[in-house]
């Protein structure tokens, strides 16, 4: 480099005033070090865009649009009701007509149409019968109903239809919104916390207003149940071999080969393995959680496998030396002394690996855990492994692949309460962290 | 669930087995522990593994040998001529299955006595109309031999399963019964344990072998058969990708390459998008950021890798597709039709991939000697030229690696592209057209309404095999690259 500052026409100039070339380069400087802070920024803003659209679209899914109408139906009406061949049709027919007496005893100047309060509500006809076929005392007294608008009336409390955008359709007219404004003045429409979404179980195709993620959180909770239970012993005793007594053979890098490609195989050949091997080879049930959490398990054995390891290799010898000087066999050694020591940095590897698995969802599609199966609850505690029943990554994708746009809220909701949980892991793996971290 | 009870009863042989154990052993020290080889613990623990592994094993093996040996003797005793004509064994068996099923839950629910439903002589017609009151057949009408074969395969089943109840408790109560005979004061109980647990280590450890025997055999089985359905020429050069859905076989076009086409265009953009920004925050945070702003940037990056793949695939579908569709569509600039689109898939994907790449390179930056620097700034270097020219370059071969892992990343990812590429395949330069890749076809054809043996629903594995041949590939010539970089500073 020795010919290098042989520019023609550069002159030496004083060292406190900078020359061309050394503002150039200080430009340069200055420019690169932008895009650095330019790159963090770009990536801090795609999470912030992304925990916005996540919050803005979720939250209407926690509420939603009910009628609140107090009624009395006497037992003649009930029996009536249920000797037709359309039962719930019926019960609606009947709340309509309860209604708009109402409404003209009120005087509510709009123009009150049977059909047109029929578009507004939603599946209310079974949750009246069953109410009354559960509750047969309340027959003849005048009882409160909150009953839920149909998924277009929430979409216009939401923003999501407006006057602009409404095409009349059989599922609601331009005219029906003045009735909705009207009910909403006289304080019979309004919102409410949507209890059912939280508790409640997938929905027909036609009802998502009905559509809750209660049962799948179920899945989802007896499927963790699995991982943890397999996972945590499994990936803890294949840790401790290898890292304690394997000797350097060619079976160890086998078993360490495997271990570090397990870990970067695309989850879906996971789902393949679990469809051919325990669904087509075992005939296991399918759509059950156990078999969810046995692909799972496979899954996150690598990831446990690495952070144990890790730990296990944070405790320092002299911990085992002392042990093995009193005379401890080297099992002991391992058991009584190395594996407390590093327990709280396992199970925050476990709490880690937990919520990778629990925010999954391909590998469950392929077994069928898909969102429609996860109808109701499962039957006690041995049901709640074999019952066929979703997960909640499983219910959320289900719900984004529907025609019906209110579904969208749906699932946006659902993103929100598997994120909760998510955070809860990890808040309290650091927390663990914090609380049993040593530094030797 | 009468394999919990089993379970539950070898696991209260076993506990029994503890305490015996340790009481036996202690009388037979007269009380006195030093009279002991081992801990009184030991030889409780003894008895119980002894009474509790033989029994697991046997029980594990069973559970997946019976449903195979049922299958197989049911199978042959189905006559050639109970098979339809354009069907296969298989389906005959899956129907046969779901018959058996449907016998034991109509006994279950106690709609068909047990009598009935062993019944060889049953009247078939009568028995269909009774399934399907119970609301248990789906299927128009069983025929005599499925009938008869869906009973002779519950009653094996339900056979099996109480021989298999016996043989599990047998072998517990001989392992409890044997290893309480041994146990004396002189019974060297903590070697014989150490060694038990030590193999029930290898066995743990082991399972990541099995694991990968597992992928790799029900990859290879499945796509033989495959390609004994289908050429396996015509899979790996046909330019369409067109499965037929109405019947059995036949008018399919299952060719790979415009899938691998999506794959990799799809890839290509999330890696321009992911690379420079992961690359240049990790610049940033390894070379320039204060302590600060390290603590606080590194965790928020890190967290868009800890956010689950069906989050970004439901924002690829209804926050950035709309948002691109808004921007180049008809009412933009015209070229994209709908939301769903390369570009939507892989923006969303370079987003994911973004702490990959930032968190890789960032470690690699590290472990470049400060002594490399030092020299450069010595000779006059600023900041950035010293990065430029003497710490990528030296750290190359490890970004190299890290991208290559992002890659890796990028063609295995399944959900962002099931909800925001689309599903028609394409062989297109168009980055605004829909188009699908070797994953988001997986799913589609393994949870259709394909038939299992059709070839529509085997090609998945055949989709699956190369996906894991390419993503295995990649991922070793990763570590390689990266491991040979390592070793020049260490």
């Amino acid at each position: 480099m020795t010919d290098m500052p042989m520019e023609p026409g550069r002159v030496k100039t004083s060292l406190t005033a900078a020359d061309a070339r050394t503002k150039r380069r200080n430009a340069a400087e200055t420019r690169f070090k932008g895009y650095g802070i330019a790159a963090i920024l770009v990536g801090i803003t795609f999470l912030v865009v992304l925990a916005v659209s996540i919050i803005r679209s979720g939250v209407p899914a926690f509420t939603h649009t009910v009628m609140d109408v107090e009624f009395v139906v006497t037992q003649e009406e009930f029996d009536a009701a249920e000797s037709e061949l359309f039962k719930t049709q019926a019960y609606l027919q009947l709340f309509i007509g309860k209604l708009s007496t109402q409404l003209e005893e009120k005087g509510l100047e709009v123009e009150i149409d049977d059909a047109a309060i029929e578009r507004l509500l939603g599946k209310v006809g079974s949750d009246i019968r069953d109410f009354y076929r559960e509750n047969p005392d309340a027959l003849g007294k005048p009882t409160r109903f909150e009953l839920s608008a149909s998924s277009r009336v929430d979409g216009y409390f939401n923003g999501r239809v407006t006057r602009e955008t409404l095409v009349d359709s059989r599922f609601l007219e331009l005219s029906d919104l003045e009735l909705v404004d009207a009910l909403f003045e006289a304080g019979i429409i309004k919102g409410a916390f949507n209890w059912n979404f939280i508790t409640g179980a997938d929905s027909g195709v036609d009802n998502p207003g009905g559509a809750g993620i209660g049962a799948s959180v179920v899945g989802s909770f007896f499927m963790m149940l699995v991982v943890l239970c397999l996972s945590l012993p499994i990936g803890v005793a294949a840790s401790i071999y290898l890292e304690e007594f394997a000797p350097k053979n060619r079976f160890t890098d086998l078993i360490e080969v495997n271990i570090s490609n397990l870990a970067a195989v695309p989850s879906i050949v996971f789902g393949i393995l679990g469809l051919a091997v325990f669904i087509q080879f075992m005939h296991l049930p399918q759509s059950a959680p156990l078999v969810g959490g046995l692909v799972l398990t496979l899954m996150t054995l690598p990831t446990i496998i690495i952070s144990t390891r890790a730990s296990l290799r944070a405790v320092p010898p002299s911990i085992r030396d002392a042990a093995l000087g009193v005379g401890a066999s080297k099992m002991q050694a391992v058991f009584h002394h190395v594996l407390p020591l590093a327990m709280p940095g396992i199970l925050t590897g476990t709490i880690i690996g937990l919520a990778q698995a629990l925010g999954e969802t391909a590998p469950l599609l392929l077994i069928g855990m898909v969102g429609f199966v996860a109808r109701g609850y499962p039957e006690g505690i041995v049901g709640g492994f074999t019952d066929p029943n979703s997960a909640m990554p499983a219910q959320i994708y289900t719900w984004a692949s529907r025609a019906d746009v209110a579904f969208y809220d749906k699932a946006w909701g659902g993103i929100i309460i598997l994120l909760v949980f998510l955070l809860s892991m990890n808040i309290l793996a650091i927390i663990l962290r914090r609380r049993f971290e040593r530094r030797w | 669930m009468p394999l919990f009870w089993l379970i539950m009863v070898v696991l209260g042989i076993a506990a029994i087995g503890f305490v015996l154990g340790r009481q036996r052993a202690f009388a037979s020290a007269g009380g006195e522990i030093r009279d002991l080889h081992s801990l009184p613990s030991y030889y409780g623990w003894n008895v119980a593994l002894k009474a509790l592994v033989p029994a697991a094993l046997l029980l594990i093996v069973w559970l997946i040998a019976q449903p195979l040996y049922v299958s197989s003797t049911v199978s042959a005793t189905l006559p050639e001529s109970a098979i339809p004509e354009g069907s296969t064994r298989g389906l005959v068996m899956a129907e046969v299955r779901r018959t058996s099923e449907g016998l034991e839950n109509a006994v279950a629910e106690g709609l068909m006595d047990e009598g009935l439903a062993r019944n060889a002589r049953a009247d078939f017609t009568d028995m269909t109309q009774r399934l399907k009151d119970a609301g248990q057949i789906v299927t128009a009408q069983i025929t005599q031999p499925v009938l008869r074969a869906a009973q002779s395969f519950r009653v094996m089943n339900s056979t099996g399963y109480l021989y298999m109840a016996i043989a599990v408790i047998v072998v517990a109560t001989i392992g409890f019964l044997f290893a309480l005979r041994e146990t004396h004061a002189e019974f060297r109980a903590r070697n014989v344990v150490e060694n038990g647990v030590r193999a029930l280590l290898i066995g743990a450890a082991s399972i990541a072998i099995l694991t990968t025997i597992g992928i790799v055999l029900s990859l290879v089985f499945n796509t033989y058969e495959f390609f004994t359905l289908y050429p396996a020429s015509e899979f790996f050069t046909s330019l369409t990708w067109a499965p037929s859905f109405s019947g059995r076989g036949g008018g399919s076009d299952l060719g790979i390459i415009p899938l691998l086409w999506g794959t990799l265009y799809i890839s290509i953009v999330a890696l321009a998008v992911a690379v420079p920004i992961g690359l240049f925050a990790a610049i940033y945070l390894s070379e320039y950021a204060s302590n600060r702003v390290r603590a606080f940037a590194k965790p928020m990056l890190e967290v868009l890798a800890g956010i689950p793949t069906i989050v970004y695939g439901l924002f690829a579908l209804l926050t950035v597709g709309p948002l691109l569709v808004s921007v180049f569509g008809d009412n933009g600039l015209g070229w994209m039709q709908s939301g769903t689109a390369v570009m939507t898939a892989g923006l969303v994907m370079g987003i994911m991939l973004i702490p990959f790449v930032s968190s890789l390179s960032d470690d690699i930056i590290n472990s470049v000697p400060q002594a490399m620097r030092d020299g450069s700034y010595g000779l006059g270097a600023t900041k950035s030229e010293t990065i430029k020219q003497v710490v990528l370059p030296a750290a190359l071969p490890g970004i190299v690696g890290a991208i290559l892992l992002a890659a890796s990343r990028a063609i295995g990812e399944t959900m962002i592209v099931v909800l925001g590429a689309g599903a028609a395949a394409k062989l297109s330069l168009n980055p605004f057209e829909a188009m699908t890749t070797v994953t988001a076809k997986i799913v589609s054809q393994l949870t259709g309404d394909a038939d299992f043996a059709s070839p529509e629903a085997l090609v998945a594995f055949a989709l699956g095999m190369s996906l894991f041949v390419i993503t295995l590939g990649l991922n070793v010539f990763a570590l390689y690259i990266v491991r040979k970089y390592r070793e020049q500073y260490e």
